[in-house]
């Protein structure tokens, strides 16, 4: 004996799209590590037009044109500032700014990882000090941990005799790593709870040990659903890496306000030159943000 | 592994008295049953009655608060207990089949075998496209999961359990989470498996199946075994009222 659905009232025709007129929960996709909200960032950057952010560069560019039109340093003489130094801080500012990211993200996924496996250990004394540890840092203010690193490392070690001294943009990557490693740390541990329980099980039945059953089992089927928190969590850190600027490194936007300096600080330069370093950071980003969205749509589907 | 002084000719399971809380909730108030090599016991009774809690505590996946599981004549309740070899010998299929998503089902099968017991691919591959066979799925070896039916991907999941050689299969309401139409090709799987001598532990709700295949059928209800027997006497004779009500409810 069969019920038809549709004797329920409110509810249409069955087909793909049944429609009603009730009111629906609708299924929640969870299918990728974490909480909906962790793609924030790459929504926010995906929803970007890039025209609206051609216009605005175009009316930061024409706004010192027209308020201060009666002095005799004039914007054309900003813009061609700005074309002289471009080279130079793109090569020298912001190819450091895209290694700070590179280098932080290698360090934080490696001990992120970890750490994460550490969340889920069956054992206390490696579970418990891998959560103190991955919520002390996920929830620190950056620029906070970048100062500590700053003055807590020495500038300088000295192995034997020799004396290896330590760049200033050595110690903000460490400093950077410490908030992505517990931002990996939540995205592993996340990934691996979101495998249904009924995976361990079958695994256990089967004589799997616990190693065994996270390596060859869980991994493999929640990898995927990591990777666009995980760069998600790329375009956050390349976004924040102007911050080591107050430390002193000398990445875009650090060398950006020296070349204004020797420009003689006129208040033409402010817009194109920061005006540019948000450009740079857009174009970086933006495509990072729509990969990412894409991916996100693909595995959710896909499972 | 310890010596086992075990004979086939005594129970290949026997559970004594076994209780199991989960917190302040006691789920199995004292539980005994025996199962001989080659038996197919039955276990029903309404949700909530501890069958399958007390068929996983066999393979350990729950452990017990007090008395004794042997399989084997090996203990169960035993803080040395080597799992691993326990579960080589007892296979598991479970409601929710619980297939590896991200392997065919051939690699379902195989997967096991070569990686735990460390047996050669060639001829673990040949063994699982029998096995295939023996479920009905020729041609699906190479279907994922999810694009299987849920009664293919039971069948997926027995002929996994059964690649690993075990002595005991125990069903946990196999055919519950399954649409009708296809709950058929899985009791028939089952079927076919206890036909060839296989011994079987399944909690199910499939009255009449049990009642065609099992030498024997419990049932429990709160925790507690409140009446068993051969299926000939079980279903007409019942003589507790809590077995008769919840047959009169079921048949």
């Amino acid at each position: 004996m069969r019920l038809s659905l549709t004797s329920i009232p409110g509810v249409g025709a069955i087909s793909d799209r049944a429609t009603t007129d009730l009111p629906v929960l609708k299924p929640y996709a969870a299918d990728y590590a974490g909480k909906p909200g962790d793609l924030l960032f790459s929504r926010w950057v995906a929803g970007i037009s890039p025209w609206a952010m051609l216009i605005v560069f175009v009316i930061v560019l024409a706004w010192p044109a027209i308020g201060m039109a009666q002095s005799k340093y004039t914007s054309v003489h900003a813009l061609e500032a700005l074309w002289r130094w471009l080279p130079f801080l793109m090569s020298k500012g912001f190819t450091l700014n895209v290694l700070i990211s590179f280098l932080t993200m290698s360090i934080g996924t490696v001990v992120g990882v970890m750490l994460g496996l550490g969340q889920i250990s069956p054992l206390k004394a490696i579970s418990k000090p891998s959560w103190f540890i991955t919520q002390l840092f996920r929830n620190s203010p950056w620029l906070v941990l970048l100062f500590i690193v700053m003055l807590a490392f020495p500038f300088e070690i000295q192995i034997g005799d020799r004396i290896i001294p330590i760049p200033d943009w050595i110690k903000a990557v460490v400093g950077l790593s410490l908030p992505i490693m517990a931002n990996i740390s939540e995205i592993v541990r996340g990934g691996i709870q979101s495998v249904p329980t009924g995976q361990w099980e079958a695994a256990n039945s089967l004589a799997y040990t616990r190693q065994q059953t996270l390596w060859q089992i869980i991994l493999p089927q929640c990898f995927k659903r990591m990777i666009p928190p995980w760069m998600n969590w790329y375009a956050i850190l390349t976004m924040a890496t102007p911050l080591v600027s107050l430390l002193g490194v000398e990445e875009i936007v650090t060398l950006s306000r020296q070349a204004m300096e020797s420009e003689d600080n006129h208040p033409e330069l402010l817009a194109p030159f920061y005006g540019f370093a948000l450009c740079v950071f857009f174009v970086y980003c933006y495509p990072i943000a729509r990969l990412t969205l894409a991916l996100e749509r693909r595995y959710v589907v896909k499972q | 592994m310890s010596i086992h002084n075990w004979e086939a000719s005594q129970p290949i399971i026997s559970i004594n008295d076994v209780h199991k809380s989960f917190g302040a909730l006691e789920v199995l108030k004292g539980v005994s049953l025996d199962v001989m090599k080659g038996e197919v016991i039955c276990v029903i009774g309404p949700s909530g009655s501890g069958k399958s809690t007390l068929i996983r505590c066999i393979n350990a996946l729950n452990d017990i608060d007090s008395g004794s599981i042997k399989v084997e004549g090996r203990e169960v309740n035993d803080p040395d207990l080597d799992k691993l070899a326990l579960r080589k010998k007892v296979g598991m299929v479970f409601q929710q089949y619980n297939l590896f998503p991200h392997k065919t089902a051939l690699e379902n099968i195989m997967m096991a075998p070569v990686k735990v017991l460390k047996q050669p691919k060639d001829e673990v591959e040949k063994r699982a496209r029998t096995l295939i066979k023996r479920v009905n799925l020729e041609g699906k070896e190479d279907g994922y999961p999810g694009e299987l039916s849920g009664g293919q991907q039971q069948r997926v999941a027995i002929a996994r359990s059964l690649a690993m050689n075990p002595d005991v299969m125990l069903f946990d309401e196999v055919t519950a989470a399954l649409d009708p139409e296809t709950v058929k090709e899985v009791l028939v799987a089952i079927k076919n498996l206890a036909q060839d001598g296989m011994t079987c532990i399944l909690v199910t709700h499939e009255m009449g199946f049990a009642r065609e295949i099992a030498d024997h059928i419990y049932f429990t209800d709160r925790g507690v075994i409140v009446e068993h027997g051969p299926p000939s006497s079980f279903f007409t004779d019942a003589k507790d009222p809590r077995t008769k009500e919840f047959l009169s409810q079921i048949l």
